[in-house]
């Protein structure tokens, strides 16, 4: 690990402007993911700034009938908090999918955002990754690939997101709320959130250097039956192949609206705006469920190790949606 | 030369310290690259590391240390205060062996850093203990015979010590089938997935859970 120097922020305008001062530096919050690519010599940040004891720990009710979960929520605490489990049971499901018992206990809300990718190569310094050193190619395009993206990706990148808490935030069209060294402050849509690889998979989200996440919004809970559903090579502590968050709103034998996110099968957690419009109107069938999922991944590309992905995310999307009308 | 004692020969401890010892001469007096390796000189080390000082609090006793800030939880504990319970076996998060307690949650020590806990409560396997009466889960393993190298095992029961605490609190797991339920039965099930973050390689599984069974109903 590279040596750095460490400071506790005082508060989160300070905080935001002790790391812009300094184009070497980061926030650590949790440190869960930070310290693991440290160790890696992957991040080599030279100045830290603790972040992880600010006031930002606290879930708030909103105005509109929504909940405020600050920065430093940890995943475990946002997980059993009984106003999400009630109102929000597809995030605390996400959230359980995830890390282990002890993870969950550090990570923050805001750093389970900002995680980094798992793709072997990005972790692996001797071989070429655009993430990790920009210009040196992808060793994955030909490499194992089982675990990679085939929605969004480029030529530059592969790799997927790894989250499973956004993939429901993004289901949930939260809003990321953000503190500029200024004391400025913006909100930002959780699907505008992350980036696309493109030519730049280095650039993973919208964040300016410095800009810090205060607090993430959850709008009041839609209508519809939430579920979260994740497939993976073990049954605990492993990342997603594929997972969907999906509600379903009925209405009779019809489904009135629907929401679905999918995580493991891109760079970002990755909205099916397709599958929701073919489900909006639609008879609750399998026929329909059939083509949401045939509309979802119409565009997904394989790339060898990974082509399974793409009937399994349609697999996985069709017993989703079923399970969510069952007792919508 | 191991030490002898003059009953039973070389004790186990007394051995690897030789060990070690004859492995140190052997990496410093074999040439690397055709140079004597006593042409390392101090001139020649990196400029020393800057350290911090910070003040940890463990198994309710307080420490003053000065360290290095890369130093994990893990390493301090291990390396700083001789406190060689907590076990390092992945040192990244991976395996569950460095699980400690901080304000009575469980965490991986060996993704922190110390100077994030100061102020904290953190409590290791040695602190779990009142006196010579074993904390129920240390009971329970023994008990159940919870392993079988037990290397795993400290990380093991701090972890489950956590667990039981969150099951206490009614926080749902990925292995229940309704996370808004009020509370939750710790079935077998249940352990296991709430456990997931403990890897231990002897695969003593089957008396981790009963032992994590026995004290959860507080046999």
């Amino acid at each position: 690990m590279q040596s750095f120097t460490y400071e506790r922020a005082a508060s989160a305008e300070q905080a935001a402007a002790a790391v812009a001062a300094r184009p070497d530096a980061k926030f650590i919050s949790g440190g869960t993911n930070l310290l693991d690519l440290m160790k890696l010599d992957i991040e080599r940040p030279a100045h830290l700034v603790d972040i992880s004891r600010l006031p930002l720990d606290r879930i708030e009710e909103t105005a509109e009938g929504g909940l405020r979960v600050g920065a430093q929520v940890r995943n475990s605490d946002l997980a059993a908090d009984p106003r999400v489990r009630s109102r929000y049971p597809m995030l605390t499901q996400a959230l359980l999918a995830g890390a282990s018992g002890q993870i969950r206990n550090k990570a923050s809300t805001s750093g389970n955002l900002l995680q980094r990718t798992r793709c072997p190569y990005f972790y692996d310094r001797n071989m070429p990754c655009n993430k990790r050193e920009p210009g040196s190619g992808c060793a994955a395009l030909q490499g194992f690939n089982r675990m990679h993206a085939v929605l969004g990706a480029s030529k530059a990148c592969i790799a997927v997101h790894p989250s499973d808490m956004a993939v429901a935030m993004a289901g949930l069209d939260a809003r990321i709320e953000t503190i500029s060294p200024g004391g400025e402050t913006r909100t930002i849509p959780i699907g505008d959130f992350h980036q696309l690889p493109e030519a730049m998979p280095h650039v993973e989200t919208v964040l300016g250097h410095g800009e810090m996440i205060a607090a993430v919004t959850l709008p009041p809970p839609p209508a519809g039956r939430q579920v979260y559903r994740k497939v993976r090579d073990r049954a605990s502590y492993a990342f997603a192949l594929v997972s969907v968050a999906a509600i379903v709103e009925k209405s009779g034998d019809r489904i009135r609206s629907a929401r679905i996110a999918m995580g493991g099968v891109a760079a970002k957690p990755w909205r099916a705006t397709e599958a929701e419009r073919t489900l909006a109107g639609a008879a609750a069938s399998d026929g329909a469920f059939t083509d949401a999922a045939e509309a979802a991944l119409a565009g997904a590309v394989g790339h060898g190790g990974n082509d399974f992905k793409i009937p399994l995310a349609k697999r996985t999307m069709r017993h989703t949606l079923a399970a969510a009308v069952e007792s919508a | 030369m191991a030490k002898t004692d003059s009953r039973s020969g070389p004790t186990r401890r007394t051995v690897l310290e030789g060990g070690v010892a004859t492995g140190v001469l052997l990496a410093t007096g074999i040439p690397v690259h055709g140079e004597p390796a006593d042409t390392v000189t101090a001139a020649d080390s990196p400029t020393p590391v800057p350290t911090m000082p910070m003040s940890l609090r463990i198994n309710a006793k307080d420490f003053a240390v000065e360290l290095d800030p890369r130093t994990t939880l893990l390493d301090a504990l291990r390396n700083h205060l001789g406190l060689t319970g907590s076990k390092k076996g992945c040192d990244h998060g991976q395996c569950g062996a460095c699980t400690v307690l901080v304000d009575g949650r469980r965490i991986n020590s060996c993704l922190t850093l110390a100077a994030m806990h100061e102020g904290d409560e953190i409590t290791t396997v040695e602190g779990l203990a009142e006196g010579d009466r074993l904390h129920p889960v240390q009971a329970a393993f023994v008990a159940r015979d919870g392993f079988q190298c037990g290397y795993c095992t400290p990380g093991q029961i701090c972890s489950a010590v956590g667990m039981l605490g969150e099951a206490r609190a009614g926080w749902p797991s990925h292995a229940s089938a309704d996370v808004a339920a009020a509370s939750i039965a710790l079935t077998d099930a249940e352990i296991r997935e709430r456990m997931s973050g403990n890897i231990c390689r002897c695969a003593a599984y089957p008396n981790i859970v009963a032992a994590i069974r026995d004290a959860a109903e507080g046999a």
